[in-house]
C-alpha cells in the first residue's frame, strides 16, 4: 500500500461568521497527482494556505507530509513547497539568484544549491534565460522558473495554486510535463484549477462548493458515476446543480 | 546563519537594482543637509525694511537711500505711523524697519549723539543677528561718510529692539537638528517600506511557507539599510564640518556612537511600521506624517520642550529625535563627554532594542 502523505479530518477555517472551508477531509497518497477543484470562492487556496501553514485552521486536523499540521508547522515547512496564485518570484532577482536565495533558505549547501541549479536549468531548458532577470522574461518561463524554485528544495508535497492560469496553451502542455516528470520521481502534487483538460490528467480530484467537497475520485470514476463523457459536464453539475435539474 | 547571509544578500540585490532608491538614500540626506543648512545660515540678501522718517530732511532720506543701496536690505515702503510699522511686522512685509525720530537732522548737526531705532524680526534668530550686523555696518559707513562735512558732529547710537525673540536662541543648533531629522525621514521612511513591499508583490507568501524565521527576515531586512544610513550619517557629519563650518569640539568616537544607536533605532522603526503596514503606500505615509510632524515638533529642534505644556514634554519622551539632536548638539558645539550624555545613550539604545523586539513579534508568522 501506497504512503500516505496528507490526511486532513474535519480541517475548518471560519472568518467571522463565513465559514470558507467546511469540515474538510481527505487523503493525498505519495506520488500522487491530486486535483482541486472548484469556482473561485469556493475556499480552494484557504484550504491550501492551511495546508502549507500559511493560515491557522480554526478546527480539526490534519497531517502534511508526516508532521502535525498544528504542533509541527516548521517540519511541515521544511518538506512541502507552495507556488502562489499570484507570481510571487524576485523579479529583481536573477533566474539563478532565486534559486541560490531560496535554496539557502531551506538550507542547502552552496555546493548543492550549484549542483542543483546545473540540473535544474538543463532540465527545464533554461540555459538561454538564466542569467535574466526574472521580471523581464514572458509568463510562460516566469510559471516555470517558480515551479522550478518551488521544488528546488526536493520537497516531498508540492502546493501548486492555479499554476496555469493565463498561460498559454503550449506552455501549459510544457508546464504538465513537468508535473509528471516531479510525480515520476515521487514527488506528490497538489494542484488547483479551472481548466477541465488540465482536471483530466490528474490522478484523483476533488470538487469543492461551498467550503465543502462534494466528490472525491479519479475523473474516469467521476464521470461514470455521473454518466456523462467530460469532466466539464461533471463540474457543472456540481457546482450548478439547479441548472441541471430543470432541464 | 547561512539562511541569514543568503537572506542579506538579496536585500542587497533589491537594493543596488533600484538606482532611484539607492540614489534617494544615499544623495538625497546630503542634498537636504546642504540645501536647508545653507538656506538657515546663508548671507543675507534682499531683506525687506520699512522706514518711518519723522524727520523728513536730507540727512534723514540719505539714511534711508543708504541702507536701501545695500544689497542687503530693500525699502519696501515708506510708513507714516508707529502703528504703520507694526501691521508691516504682523503681516509680514518686512523683517525691520528703521525708526528716524523727528530731531535727527538737528541732533546730528547741533548734538554730540543722535538716536535711530532699528526693530527686528529675530524669530529666526540667524537671521535676526545678521540684519542686526549689517545694519550697524552701514550706519558706521553713513556716518563715516558724514564726517567729511565739518559740521556733523553728532554720534548715531542705533537702538536695537529684537522683535520676537529677544534671546537669540540657537544659532549653530539648527545643524545637528537638520541630521537627526533627515535620518529619520530617509532611513526610516526608506526602510519602511521594504516588508511592506514583499507583501504587496505577494513574495511575502513565498517566504512564510518557507521554514524562515521572522526573527531572521526582519535582522536580515535591516542590515542593508543600517549600513546605507551609517554612510549617510557619516557623510552628513562631514558636510556639516567642512562646508557649513559647524564645530566638532567632541570626541569623534562619542559622535560615531551616538549616531549608530540614533541610526538603528530608525532603522527599527521603519522595520516597525513595515511589519504592520499592509502595503508600501501605507507604510510611506505613516513613515512620513506620522513620524516626521512629531519628531519636528517635539525634538527640541525648533520648538523648546521646556516651554511646552506637561502633557507634550512628557510625549516627547518617546521620540527618538530628541535624545539624539541635544546630545549631538552638545557634544559637537559644547564638546561634551559621554558622563554629561550618557542617559541619552542608553534610552535611545533601549528604544532601539524594544522596537526591533515589537516589529519581530508584530511579524505575523501567518497570513
Amino acid at each position: 500500500m501506497e504512503k500516505t502523505v496528507i490526511q486532513v479530518n474535519d480541517l475548518t477555517k471560519r472568518f467571522g461568521a463565513f465559514t470558507a472551508v467546511d469540515r474538510l477531509s481527505f487523503e493525498v497518497k505519495e506520488s500522487e497527482i491530486f486535483g482541486f477543484l472548484g469556482a473561485n470562492g469556493t475556499g480552494k487556496t484557504t484550504a491550501i494556505k492551511m495546508l502549507c501553514g500559511l493560515l491557522s485552521p480554526t478546527s480539526g486536523t490534519g497531517r502534511v507530509a508526516g508532521y502535525d499540521l498544528f504542533k509541527q508547522a516548521d517540519k511541515v515547512k521544511m518538506n512541502i513547497g507552495y507556488m502562489s496564485q499570484k507570481f510571487s518570484l524576485y523579479e529583481d532577482l536573477k533566474v539563478t539568484e532565486n534559486m541560490e536565495l531560496f535554496g539557502g533558505i531551506y538550507g542547502m549547501r552552496p555546493k548543492a544549491i550549484r549542483a542543483k541549479t546545473r540540473e535544474v536549468i538543463d532540465d527545464l531548458e533554461l540555459e538561454d534565460e538564466k542569467h535574466r532577470l526574472v521580471g523581464s522574461l514572458p509568463l510562460g518561463v516566469k510559471q516555470k522558473v517558480s515551479f522550478a524554485v518551488s521544488t528546488f528544495h526536493s520537497p516531498k508535497i508540492v502546493f501548486l495554486d492555479e499554476p496555469t492560469s493565463g498561460v498559454d496553451p503550449i506552455s501549459r502542455r510544457i508546464f504538465w510535463e513537468m508535473i509528471y516528470k516531479a510525480s515520476s520521481k515521487g514527488m506528490t502534487i497538489f494542484v488547483t484549477t479551472h481548466y477541465m483538460d488540465e482536471a483530466e490528467y490528474c490522478n484523483r480530484i476533488s470538487i469543492m462548493v461551498d467550503g465543502k467537497i462534494k466528490a472525491l475520485d479519479s475523473p474516469k470514476i467521476l464521470k461514470e458515476n455521473f454518466g456523462v463523457d467530460s469532466m466539464d459536464t461533471v463540474f457543472q453539475l456540481l457546482a450548478r446543480p439547479s441548472n441541471y435539474s430543470k432541464k | 546563519m547561512k539562511q541569514f547571509i543568503c537572506f542579506i544578500k538579496k536585500e542587497i540585490y533589491h537594493i543596488i537594482r533600484d538606482p532611484l532608491t539607492l540614489s534617494i538614500m544615499l544623495i538625497l540626506p546630503v542634498v537636504l543637509v546642504l540645501i536647508l543648512g545653507f538656506a538657515i545660515t546663508t548671507e543675507i540678501r534682499n531683506t525687506p525694511f520699512v522706514a518711518l522718517d519723522q524727520c523728513r530732511t536730507i540727512e534723514s532720506q540719505k539714511l534711508i537711500e543708504k541702507i536701501d543701496g545695500n544689497a542687503y536690505f530693500t525699502l519696501v515702503d515708506a510708513v507714516f505711523s508707529p502703528s504703520e510699522v507694526k501691521q508691516a511686522f504682523r503681516k509680514g512685509k518686512c523683517k525691520l524697519a528703521v525708526v528716524i525720530p523727528p530731531d535727527f537732522a538737528n541732533g546730528l548737526l547741533y548734538r554730540e549723539k543722535v538716536d535711530i531705532q532699528v526693530l527686528i524680526d529675530a524669530s529666526d534668530p540667524n537671521e535676526g543677528s545678521n540684519l542686526y550686523n549689517y545694519l550697524q555696518l552701514i550706519v558706521a559707513q553713513y556716518q563715516k561718510e558724514l564726517a567729511q562735512y565739518p559740521h556733523a558732529g553728532g554720534a548715531i547710537n542705533t537702538e536695537i529692539k529684537l522683535l520676537y525673540n529677544p534671546q537669540m536662541k540657537g544659532t549653530y543648533s539648527i545643524v545637528p537638528g537638520l541630521i537627526g531629522m533627515i535620518m529619520l525621514l530617509i532611513c526610516t521612511s526608506m526602510t519602511s517600506i521594504s516588508i511592506a513591499r514583499e507583501k504587496e508583490l505577494g513574495t511575502m507568501e513565498i517566504l512564510l511557507v518557507s521554514p524562515l524565521k521572522p526573527v531572521l527576515i526582519v535582522l536580515a531586512k535591516a542590515v542593508p539599510y543600517l549600513v546605507i544610513s551609517l554612510i549617510d550619517m557619516v557623510s552628513c557629519l562631514l558636510l556639516s564640518h567642512y562646508v557649513l563650518a559647524v564645530p566638532i569640539r567632541g570626541n569623534i568616537g562619542l559622535i560615531l556612537l551616538l549616531s549608530f544607536i540614533y541610526t538603528l533605532s530608525a532603522v527599527a522603526l521603519g522595520l516597525l511600521i513595515s511589519a504592520v503596514a499592509k502595503t508600501q503606500q501605507e507604510a510611506m505615509v505613516t513613515a512620513g506624517v506620522g513620524l516626521l510632524l512629531p519628531s519636528i515638533l517635539l525634538s527640541n529642534l525648533i520648538f523648546p520642550i521646556d516651554s511646552m505644556p506637561v502633557l507634550l514634554q512628557l510625549l516627547s519622551y518617546i521620540v527618538p529625535a530628541r535624545w539624539f539632536i541635544d546630545p549631538l548638539r552638545d557634544i559637537m558645539i559644547k564638546g561634551v563627554g559621554l558622563s554629561a550624555i550618557w542617559v541619552e545613550f542608553l534610552i535611545l539604545g533601549s528604544m532601539s532594542a524594544i522596537l526591533l523586539f515589537v516589529s519581530i513579534k508584530k511579524f505575523k508568522n501567518r497570513l
